[in-house]
């Protein structure tokens, strides 16, 4: 096993304090190629996400079923239709399951799936899918490895830095995007970079 | 910066509160939610029209909440898009069963919850059906023009056109009409403060105007040095009017928007400009309309939006409409 409840839970609790620490950065990081909100946007919901996990939760699933509602209602922007389709893509490729390596992979490709579907965007368009999409390839690549996720979310983040944006609003920019992070792919290696600090804890 | 306000989380839900002191006859608001519709929705054999969109661009859209115009609006934080929950409940307490028309600007976060609210409302057997408000050419690519001022006719008219007990295919037949004819640019003077942050939303430096820029301060067609407002005007129309594709016979409705801090005073000189061209040009003017319509909070600046208009057009704008900040 990968990760049970209790480790899904510490994983989003700490997603939303380095959140809360990143906020600023995020803003404005979307300040200079969005509109200043996307810090604002993730800390206000996640904020709400961890003060719902208190209650009792079967199975990883449903603790992500609550995340991706509560995300969908809280966070708003852009982010919040595509996190909360990711967490809801992610609980229902769980369900009934035990979460290890081959189901992670399966659950990451939902969510990739969801986020592009729902944001109509592929890759190379300087987006969060741009971490997403790397951190699949690496874990289809086979042995999980807490340190690989991270290094490969941390690489693709920098990656968006040269791409030209051409979806959101940092797409009016076009190549003036350039040379700026995706604040999106930011904050999308945070939340591989904490659930690989929480699972190279636990073992 | 100085602000009329308390504390800026509460921003939101104070301004639903003080709009609806305002106007306790004609609208109310959703409890537990930052929906505000018409008094008597949802309105009997009426297909209902919501609109809605981050906050900051007020009177957009509750002022437009009213006979003739929505029947709901839809507010998000400050600039940032509202949860499909939110408007979900609009659609729910706005629809009579003839259906509900959600008229939406081109923004990826707006597009994707209003998506969401409509797929929800699907699941409940509530008809709904949408239109994208593209009307800013400061954006080359047709498909992702931002919806700027335009909104407000496309409000206007489809509004008319669902008062008038059209069905729900004929409602956004109409609103598409508006929005193939609508083009829109935009300047800003000087940014807005974000209330949050109490930063500015974008730099402008103080001698610097900058052409096309939308209205979240996102990045327009260039920087310049300051202008005056002839100047501004000529440009501006310079870019609208090949977009147009006018015929000598057609009339235009003419929208000029103040972005927020800019005084009446300055959109008439500006406006002096912009119809005097337009006389030059042998463009007939049909109806004009001058005043803060969609703002961008305390940001300077105006914008400048071309109708095209048919007798279907003419007739639905004159329409009669109760609309606080659209009154006809
Ligand atoms: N169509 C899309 N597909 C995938 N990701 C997207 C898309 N549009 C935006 N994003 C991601 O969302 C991030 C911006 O999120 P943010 O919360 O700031 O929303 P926003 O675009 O400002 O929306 P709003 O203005 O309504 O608040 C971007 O950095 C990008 O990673
Ligand atoms: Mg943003």
């Amino acid at each position: 096993m990968l990760i049970g409840v209790e480790e899904t839970i510490q994983w989003l609790k700490n997603y939303n304090d380095k959140l809360s620490e990143q906020k600023d950065y995020l803003s404005q990081l979307d300040r200079a190629i969005g509109d200043g909100d996307h810090g604002i946007n993730m800390a206000r919901g996640f904020q709400q996400v961890a003060d719902s996990l208190d209650d009792d939760f079967d199975d990883v699933s449903t603790v992500l079923k609550k995340t991706a509602t509560t995300v969908m209602s809280k966070v708003g922007g852009a982010s919040g239709p595509l996190y909360g389709t990711a967490f809801l893509k992610m609980s229902m490729a769980c369900k009934g399951k035990e979460v290890d390596a081959g189901v992670f992979a399966e659950m990451v490709e939902a969510a990739l799936g969801g986020i592009k579907q729902r944001g109509k965007s592929e890759e190379g368009e300087k987006t969060m899918v741009d971490v997403w999409s790397p951190v699949l390839d690496m874990l289809r690549e086979g042995e999980f490895d807490a340190e690989r996720l991270k290094k490969t979310a941390e690489d693709a983040m920098q990656n968006t830095e040269d791409m030209t944006a051409t979806k959101g609003r940092a797409s009016y920019f076009k190549e003036r995007s350039q040379g700026n992070l995706d604040p999106g792919a930011v904050s999308s290696y945070y939340l591989f970079a904490e659930l690989a600090d929480v699972i190279g804890k636990g073992a | 910066m100085k602000k009329l306000i308390n504390d800026p989380e509460q921003i939101i839900d104070e301004m639903l509160d003080g709009i609806v002191a305002g106007s306790p006859d004609d609208v109310r608001r959703l409890e537990d939610t930052t929906v505000l519709v018409r008094k008597d929705a949802p309105v009997e054999g009426k297909v209902a029209l919501i609109s809605g969109g981050g906050s900051g661009h007020e009177p957009a859209h509750a002022g437009y909440i009213g006979k003739g115009m929505l029947d709901g609006a839809v507010s998000g934080e400050v600039f940032t898009s509202p949860t499909p929950d939110q408007v979900f409940e609009a659609i729910k307490a706005t629809d009579s069963g003839q259906g509900v028309l959600l008229v939406i600007k081109n923004y990826s976060g707006d597009v994707m919850n209003f998506d969401m609210a409509a797929e929800l409302a699907e699941s409940e057997d509530i008809k709904t059906a949408q239109v994208i408000v593209r009307d800013d050419i400061a954006v080359d690519d047709p498909e992702s023009r931002r919806g700027v001022a335009g909104t407000i006719f496309v409000h206007k008219i489809a509004g008319a056109k669902a008062e008038a007990g059209a069905s729900l295919e004929d409602v956004q037949q109409t609103a598409q009409k508006v929005i193939d004819n609508t083009r829109t640019m935009g300047v800003a003077l000087s940014p807005c403060i974000m209330p949050t942050s109490g930063e500015p939303g974008f730099e402008l430096a103080d001698d610097e105007i900058e052409l096309g820029i939308g209205i979240h301060g996102e990045a327009g067609i260039e920087k310049r040095k300051h202008m005056t407002a002839d100047e501004i005007a000529t440009e501006l129309l310079e870019r609208l009017l090949p977009e147009m594709d006018l015929a000598d016979s057609d009339e235009i409705a003419v929208m000029v928007n103040g972005m927020g801090a800019t005084p009446e005073m300055e959109l008439n000189v500006f406006n002096r400009k912009v119809q005097s061209l337009l006389a030059e040009k042998g463009v007939k003017v049909y109806d004009t309309t001058v005043g803060n319509f969609m703002t961008s909070l305390e940001m300077a600046g105006c914008s400048l939006t071309l109708l095209k208009l048919d007798d279907e057009l003419k007739e639905l704008l004159d329409a009669p409409s109760s609309a606080p900040a659209f009154k006809k």
